[in-house]
């Protein structure tokens, strides 16, 4: 029989939810992780609101040792990976090392390590700047961290896409698992709130300026007006199906049943963007029809003209009203790397109760956008198949489909 | 245990611990002086670390290739020491 890659265990690190059942259960309650800047004053600068993962001390979660060598987002990328290969009872010990992998998504590095280190450059000098810099900053750090700290020396990678990184990740970590690796991890974080990296990130244009919280980010709303950025993300275990049985793995969430991705046309050609086509590949990949999915978890831009684009693949792929559609991102902000890897965590958990998280703060919406977009409360529904679907900027789209297991 | 002077030992595991951590399995409280950096733990880029840091606020030069010479928390401590007593 055939290799199939299914999901055995979930860690999360969300702006509002420390751990997987922290994030959703805030999620299922529509409580929000976004608020105002916190970590600089941002007074100098155009955006007001992020999704901040307050509550997260490193010291409780990652070894010493590794605290003054990384990032804070290879901190919350450490912590959700421990935490996943928890809850699939994985021991890595147990494992062969040359049979675990790591690929995971990053979108902007080790940004608030390097804002310290070039504050110290132009403060005090260049023998001040740490000799940690050099790893710190780099887009696998996580990865590699991750990879030394379980001792994973099969085939590791990173994935840097933007917000479409996790899901090219994930669909990575099913070609290994086709190709005989036992175990990846997989997923993505990100977390670039400080002044070097929010000035990198606004220069898309696709920020927010809004200072309410909960008015700042509305995909699909009248008010659209950008999105909010935040940090975190989430990591997942894959396994195969049938080594995951044998060794009578606690869950099986999904299994990734589909993946696709594509690249836009050039900027100006007129052509349409590629995320219909990664939605209809993933779905033929999946070897399903649109009316199999029970959910589309949104990639949810909050810039009215990608609303726009994506409401209408959305129509184009399911007809209309044709599917409920959901963005709880509007409770963490857009993670980037992180949040696709948060959405795949979320549809998983959708499949386990049934139920299918709201969207927040989106109250009327804008022409062309009238999707079945689930608000105001989480709504009970029998989901056996998900899909997620992500773009990140310069190009990149990705849809994934999971689906229950028996 | 030797005099190491006005640099002590103590005061090289603080800058050890707030460079690069410590391992779990190391406890930097025992007697560590002549373990070398590696078996604590600390590759060549903690050593580097370190030595940027004793220079910077102490005004010890020392050049990243003696450093990569100085296998131990004695050995630096007492470059150092030599070098402040200089």
């Amino acid at each position: 029989m055939s290799r199939r890659a299914v999901i055995t265990g979930i860690g999360v690190t969300a702006p509002n939810g420390l751990g997987t059942e922290a994030y959703w259960a805030a999620t299922l309650e529509g409580r929000s992780g976004l608020g105002p800047i916190s970590r600089f004053d941002p007074a100098g600068y155009p955006v007001r609101v992020a999704g901040e993962v307050s509550d997260f001390t490193a010291a409780e979660h990652v070894p010493s040792r590794l605290i003054p060598q990384t990032d804070n987002w290879t901190h919350l990328g450490l912590t959700a990976a421990a935490w996943a290969l928890d809850d699939a009872g994985a021991d890595p010990a147990a494992f062969p090392e040359y049979e675990m992998a790591v690929v995971t998504a990053s979108s902007s590095g080790g940004t608030e390590f390097g804002q310290r280190e070039i504050e110290r450059l132009w403060t005090k000098g260049p023998s001040w700047v740490g000799a940690y810099q050099s790893i710190a900053w780099f887009y696998a750090a996580t990865t590699g961290q991750i990879s030394i700290r379980h001792g994973m020396r099969g085939s590791c990678g990173v994935v840097c896409a933007e917000q479409a990184g996790a899901l090219d990740a994930a669909g990575q970590a099913r070609q290994l698992i086709r190709t005989g690796t036992r175990l990846v991890v997989t997923g993505g974080a990100d977390a670039s709130l400080c002044p070097y990296g929010l000035t990198a990130q606004y220069s898309s244009g696709r920020l927010s300026q809004g200072d309410d919280p909960g008015r700042a980010y509305l995909p699909f709303d009248v008010g659209a007006a950008g999105y909010v950025p935040g940090e975190g993300g989430a990591m997942l275990v894959v396994e195969n199906a049938a080594d995951a049985h044998a060794r009578s793995a606690p869950v099986i969430y999904g299994e990734i049943a589909g993946y696709a991705a594509t690249f836009d046309p050039r900027p100006g050609s007129g052509r349409e963007p590629g995320l219909r086509r990664a939605m209809e590949l993933a779905l033929a990949d999946a070897g399903l029809a649109a009316g199999g999915v029970d959910v589309v978890f949104a990639d949810a831009a909050g810039v009215p003209e990608l609303d726009l684009q994506e409401a209408a693949a959305i129509r184009a792929v399911f007809g209309p009203a044709g599917v409920p559609v959901t963005a709880p991102k509007t409770m963490t902000g857009r993670l980037y790397a992180g949040g696709a890897a948060l959405d795949l965590a979320g549809a998983l958990l959708a499949i386990r109760d049934g139920v299918i998280p709201p969207t927040a703060g989106v109250t009327e919406l804008a022409p062309g956008c009238d999707l079945d977009l689930v608000r105001g409360a989480a709504r009970e529904a029998r989901v056996g198949t998900a899909m997620v679907v992500a773009r990140g900027y310069g190009g990149f789209n990705a849809a994934i489909v999971v689906t229950k297991t028996d | 245990m030797a005099q190491l002077g006005s640099f002590t030992l103590d005061d090289l595991k603080e800058v050890m611990r707030a460079c690069a951590g410590v391992t779990e399995s190391v406890d930097l409280d025992s007697d560590i002086a002549d373990v070398t950096f590696e078996d604590l733990g600390y590759d060549s880029l903690a050593v580097l670390e370190m030595a940027a840091k004793l220079q910077n606020h102490l005004g010890v030069v020392i050049p990243d290739d003696v450093a990569e010479q100085l296998p131990t928390p004695r050995a630096l401590a007492e470059y150092v020491n030599v070098r402040l007593a200089a």
